[in-house]
């Protein structure tokens, strides 16, 4: 879920600049030096994404003669609130009143939108200051107006709460009677704009404004992706190659063709690896109901050639990870001489940790809807990326890319999955198929779990070094997991800098001696961003493991992570080797140890960490900077005489910067504890002889509101100054909670877990 | 076949084995109810056949005749259905809102049955809904909020 449109070119050029080295000569010097020269001046945040920000008035903000405010948000909504979140900014700086405000969905198109490329935990964090400046300038020709219908001097009006008010004369004109005379007004320039004191503030960072899409969920008339329906729309469910790469050799359709109601029956081309978020190769049958194309593909009679991947074994690629982290990797980052610091350790303390691949599982599987009309394309999905989906069902069916419109609707989840597109060109290539007919593609849980981009797999190994006095003086972590850029190039076995610098490298700890290392992993299946990313590997090994270290030298663990990450202090995240920062810049966003040790200190303080509990309960605590923001986690669990574990509660502490609706932020860090217990209890896919192995939530449980923590606990750290700038929220919650489950569990009953899922661990 | 759905008697020309899930959905455009196993595992289907919570998804259409089928588009006219949306809508419940309409069908039949439900009897009501965003505590307070309105007002 990282800058994934950004990424991907960056780190192909590099590859291509690698390859030009091996050439020598002038040739190497010319194409080094232009490529140094662009990166002495590199891109940060919004600007590093395509197509940057927007902040036009007229893109974003549309007034009726009624005084309806609709706001369009370019941003796809899958829960983290964002139709809500970006009305509210423009409102407030609008001066309107909430209740009069409604929301409206962008098509993709990031020239006129800036970049739409929902993951990363960005929405906010990049778009907060062009929404405001966006709700400022429409006010401000508001203001305009209503001066020039007056003929009063325009600082001698204001806008408050959607009319525009005239103090001396006491004269007063609604926003609905001025907005077709502000609309012929010119834009002010960006310089001009007079942005709230955020004193003023009524809406941002305040209590009290309901979601803008709550009714409509609670009445079942909210829009996703799977709800849209055309005229004369069919519906197709396709089987897909069990293993990644594998080909159709041959099918036979006639049973399926003979059910009533099969339309066709179709093959959807594959595209060899690394195939990007192209659909698999498959056989689609579409048909006049979604339950009749589910029952005609059981007839399928298909003819696999598996491939490549064929072989592909969870249990075995483990023991390959294993065998990975304990040779020497290449070497991300080194300070010190560790080697010497171990030899020298009055205890050496190592241990490995194992994560396996788990599946997104939104509750709407993917799924879209396309239509070829006049050559023009128009596809409905539940996307996190639309422009890239656009571009992408551009160039697969051959049309410019003005030809093709991509309607977001309401996301049924997102967490990653929904970035990629395959599922829109799967319906884009069916339509084709039709003649332009509109199709329905659903993919069954079963599709959803047999052919996501899956998390990564990983096996940490860490080691370290104490001294007599129970500092620790040496510090190694090894980490082998196949990398997302696996989909994009061929031969990637290296994790990407982005997943570097979530957690493996950016490590803040006051250790005088550390290596990171990273062995080869080849990649048997896609792999995708989930939420958090490698994060959730990284900050599992690392929080665990400074636990068995805490416990090692006889120290509380809280006391032992503090003194580890030292005193308060903004460290350039490049001197830790950290190129990436999650995109942002160094200057602007430093790591700052102070802000990690103020959410550990109000995490262990709100859960009164050190408190008696009874026999079979326990504390455990995990921190993580992610996504520019920094989250501490304090888990209390009970288990059982037999091993059955409850969690009575969990206090999460976070500082993102500003809260600019601390409802949401709220909510989805309650979300990210409980998608955090769930991983860390029963999220597994594992494969054989190539395929995922997990069908349904049977196979492939999730937390339910049985296992799910009593009560959760959310400790925003107030920032009141509104000049800091913001970081992520959709993501950082979720890394530390495996972490401070794990930990509980050892405090609880002594047993360290270092595999997840927990699973029948305590029993066992 | 007829079915009765939402106090409505309409015409459905699926075939008999067609869960009502997919009835619902393609044919009488009630897309308020969602897919999302097509198991029974997941309650995000859930509707009320005769008043009881049901899974849609694993609801042949043949079984139903005779039966009253109530949807999430159609809850809101009981007491129920009502305060518990208003108080989902209160207490912004959602976070991506594809479970919610089932968890609201699942919650409406508990509250039919037990005006006041403990958090055992809401775990026991709701055990089958699952919601991959987490909004398990919210749902727990909204039911417990939703049952105290009607105790008000009964």
């Amino acid at each position: 879920m990282s800058s994934l449109l950004r990424e991907v070119p960056d780190n192909l050029r590099l590859d291509r600049r690698q390859f030009l080295g091996g050439l020598g000569g002038l040739v190497l010097v010319a194409s080094v030096s232009s490529v140094v020269k662009a990166q002495d001046a590199p891109k940060y945040g919004a600007e590093g994404m395509p197509h940057g920000t927007v902040d036009d008035p007229l893109t974003f903000v549309a007034i009726g003669e009624d005084g309806i405010v609709t706001v369009i948000v370019h941003r796809s909504e899958m829960g983290q609130g964002v139709r809500s979140g970006i009305p509210l900014v423009i409102a407030d700086e609008l001066e309107a009143d909430w209740s009069r405000v409604r929301v409206s969905q962008a098509p993709g198109d990031e020239p006129k939108y800036g970049n739409q490329n929902t993951d990363g935990s960005r929405s906010l964090r990049h778009f907060f200051d062009p929404m405001r400046r966006c709700g400022a300038a429409a006010r401000s020709m508001l203001e305009a107006a209503a001066a020039a219908t007056w003929k009063v001097p325009v600082d001698s009006v204001r806008a408050v709460n959607h009319e525009v008010v005239h103090a001396a004369s006491g004269r007063k004109l609604g926003f609905g009677a001025l907005a077709k005379a502000a609309a012929k007004l010119p834009v002010p320039a960006r310089d001009t704009l007079k942005l709230k004191d955020p004193k003023q503030f009524r809406y941002i960072g305040k209590e009290g404004q309901h979601l803008l899409d709550g009714p409509d969920i609670a009445h079942g008339r909210a829009t996703y992706g799977i709800d849209v329906r055309l005229d004369g729309m069919l519906y197709a469910v396709v089987a897909r190659s069990p293993v990644l790469g594998g080909k159709v050799v041959k099918f036979d359709a006639s049973e399926a063709l003979k059910i009533p109601g099969v339309v066709k029956v179709v093959e959807i081309p594959g595209t060899p690896n690394p195939a990007g978020f192209q659909p698999l190769n498959g056989v689609a049958v579409i048909a006049r109901d979604t339950w009749t194309a589910i029952k005609a593909r059981q007839a399928l009679k298909i003819d696999w050639n598996d491939g490549e991947h064929g072989s592909y074994d969870s249990v075995a690629y483990r023991t390959e990870l294993e065998q990975a982290v304990r040779k020497p990797g290449t070497v991300l980052r080194q300070v010190g001489d560790v080697d010497a610091a171990m030899t020298k350790a009055a205890r050496k303390v190592e241990a490995e940790y194992y994560l396996p691949h788990i599946a997104h599982a939104t509750m709407e599987p993917p799924n879209a809807t396309a239509r070829i009309v006049n050559g023009l394309c128009e596809v409905w999905a539940p996307s996190q990326a639309p422009q890239g989906l656009r571009e992408d069902v551009a160039k697969r069916l051959g049309l410019p890319v003005e030809k093709v419109t991509v309607h977001v609707t309401m996301l049924g989840g997102g967490f990653g999955r929904k970035s990629k597109g395959d599922f829109g060109l799967e319906a884009a290539v069916l339509s084709q198929q039709m003649n332009g007919q509109a199709v329905k593609v659903v993919w069954t849980r079963e599709d959803d779990l047999h052919h996501d981009f899956f998390h990564t797999v990983s096996v940490e190994r860490l080691q370290a070094g104490i001294d007599a006095n129970g500092k620790t003086t040496a510090w190694i972590h090894s980490s082998a997991a196949p990398t997302i850029m696996s989909i994009f190039a061929p031969d990637q076995k290296h994790q990407a800098p982005f997943e570097q610098g979530m957690g493996l490298i950016n490590v803040p700890f006051q250790v005088p001696n550390l290596r990171m290392e990273n062995p080869e992993a080849v990649a048997h299946t896609r792999i995708g961003w989930f939420r958090s990313v490698s994060n959730v590997p990284h900050a599992f090994a690392v929080q665990c493991f400074v636990s068995e270290l805490a416990a090692a030298a006889g120290r509380d663990h809280r006391d032992f992570l503090l003194d580890l990450i030292g005193p308060a202090r903004r460290i350039d995240p490049t001197t830790l080797n950290d190129n990436w920062n999650h995109g942002e810049s160094p200057v602007r966003y430093p790591y700052d140890t102070g802000r990690l040790r103020r959410v550990i200190e109000t995490a262990t303080r709100e859960a009164s960490w050190g408190r008696k509990l009874p026999k079979g309960r326990g504390l455990g605590l995990a921190a993580q900077y992610s996504f520019v923001s920094y989250t501490a986690a304090v888990v209390e669990v009970e288990v059982g005489a037999k091993g059955e574990l409850t969690i009575p509660r969990v206090d999460i502490a976070f500082d993102c910067g500003p809260v600019v609706y601390p409802d949401r932020v709220r909510s989805q860090l309650e979300g990210a504890v409980i998608m955090g217990v769930s991983l860390a209890m029963s999220g597994e896919i594992t494969f054989e002889k190539g395929r995922a192995q997990q069908d349904n939530f049977h196979t492939y449980p999730l937390t339910r509101i049985t296992e799910a923590p009593r009560e959760i606990r959310v400790h925003l750290l107030p920032a009141t100054d509104w000049t800091m700038p913001l970081g992520g929220v959709g993501e950082p919650g979720l890394p530390v909670i495996a972490p401070a489950l794990c930990n509980a569990i050892f405090a609880a009953m002594g047993k360290r877990i270092r595999q997840l899922p927990v699973g029948n661990q305590l029993t066992a | 076949m007829q079915l009765d759905v939402n106090g409505k008697r309409l015409e459905v020309s699926a075939t008999d084995d067609t869960p009502l899930l997919w009835v619902l959905r393609d044919h009488l455009g009630l897309t308020g109810t969602k897919f999302g196993c097509g198991m029974a595992l997941c309650g995000a289907c859930t509707v009320h056949i005769d008043g009881e919570a049901s899974r849609a998804c694993v609801t042949p259409i043949s079984t139903l005749a005779g039966k009253k089928i109530v949807t999430i588009e159609g809850v809101s006219v009981t007491k129920q259905g009502k305060a518990l949306q208003d108080a989902w809508v209160n207490l912004d419940v959602p976070q991506c809102g594809y479970c919610q309409a089932g968890q609201i069908m699942s919650a409406a039949a508990l509250l039919d049955d037990n005006p006041k439900p403990s958090d055992a009897d809401i775990d026991g009501a709701m055990a089958g809904n699952l919601c991959r965003c987490g909004t398990y505590t919210r749902i727990r307070a909204a039911i417990k909020q939703a049952a105290g309105s009607l105790e008000k007002k009964p």
